[in-house]
């Protein structure tokens, strides 16, 4: 299957934008909003709230308690964005995030998602044969670890606070929020110290 | 809005096809029908999609985030302690 010509698409953009500030759905100004928050948020966020939970108790507490408020805290808006949801890794237990239905994606923490997050392949096989995709990715994931795919159906987005790397004591926050790339946040890789 | 079901509570996904009775709009995955599992938390609520997505008036529905045994419905990796955690809404399940 072709994809649409670039200009057609816009083109069918360009009336439906048209059609719902005709009918009062969305203004100009809303539209505006909305995409400068977008192309503002990026991994620097996810990466900043790992980096505190790693070295604040409290904050860990209440970001794995209400994501969105953690996110707010940080004065990023979250208006109109879905809930977010933090998963906790521990030392048994591993996340991975995936969208089976569609491409749901946790855009205020993560920015836009990438190709392969809303490819076919990424999430078809990541609930079938998670070890096998991490594997191949550079992760492999030891036998006693508890994998949990996570398949955001529904009305929350979720990221991964993953385990803060052994070698990593003493170290700013600055420091640790370098090491928290987009694909750990996702759960398709784990942090790993520069070689 | 009272949840019907707590953390913890084995709970069994309807084995409901909606999509072979006509247009329809649904975010219970293929995979999960009939399956049961273990409520690991109460979401909140929120608008039903399957309403939404058709403008029609969509009442509230508890989501719950439900926890799957993953070698149990799809059985590639073995005997590894793995899981699918999702979130399903309260008309898609029932006590098991």
């Amino acid at each position: 299957m072709s994809n649409p010509a670039r200009a057609e698409s816009l083109e069918q953009l360009e009336r439906l934008v048209a059609a719902l500030m005709t009918k009062g759905v969305v203004s100009e100004a809303e539209l505006a909003a909305q995409q400068a928050s977008t192309d503002r948020a990026s991994p620097e966020i996810g990466a900043r709230m790992v980096a505190r939970a790693w070295l604040d108790p409290a904050w860990r507490a209440m970001m794995l308690k209400n994501g969105t408020e953690a996110v707010e805290a940080l004065g990023v808006s979250m208006a109109g964005a879905p809930p977010l949801g933090v998963l906790e890794d521990t030392a048994r237990r591993h996340h991975v995030i995936v969208c089976t239905l569609c491409s749901c994606y946790p855009r205020a923490v993560l920015g836009y998602p990438p190709h392969w997050y809303k490819s076919f392949s990424y999430r078809s096989r990541v609930v079938r044969e998670p070890r096998m995709v991490m594997a191949e990715w550079g992760s492999p994931v030891p036998d006693d670890i508890e994998l949990r795919v996570v398949d955001s159906t529904a009305d929350y987005r979720w990221m991964v606070l993953p385990m803060r790397p052994a070698g990593t004591e003493g170290w700013s926050e600055d420091q640790l929020a370098a090491l928290i790339t987009r694909d750990v946040l996702v759960g398709v890789a784990l942090p790993k110290l520069p070689a | 809005m009272t949840p019907r079901f707590s953390a913890g509570t084995r709970v069994l996904v309807k084995n409901d096809w909606p999509e072979e009775r006509g247009p329809c709009h649904i975010r219970t995955p293929h995979y999960l029908r009939g399956r049961s599992g273990q409520v690991e938390r109460v979401l909140g609520a929120f608008r039903n999609p399957e309403d939404l997505a058709f403008a029609r008036p969509a009442e509230t529905r508890v989501l719950y985030h439900v926890l799957f045994d993953q070698p149990g419905i799809f059985p590639t990796d073995g005997h590894t302690p793995d899981k699918l955690l999702v979130e399903v809404f309260e008309h898609w399940l029932e006590a098991a």
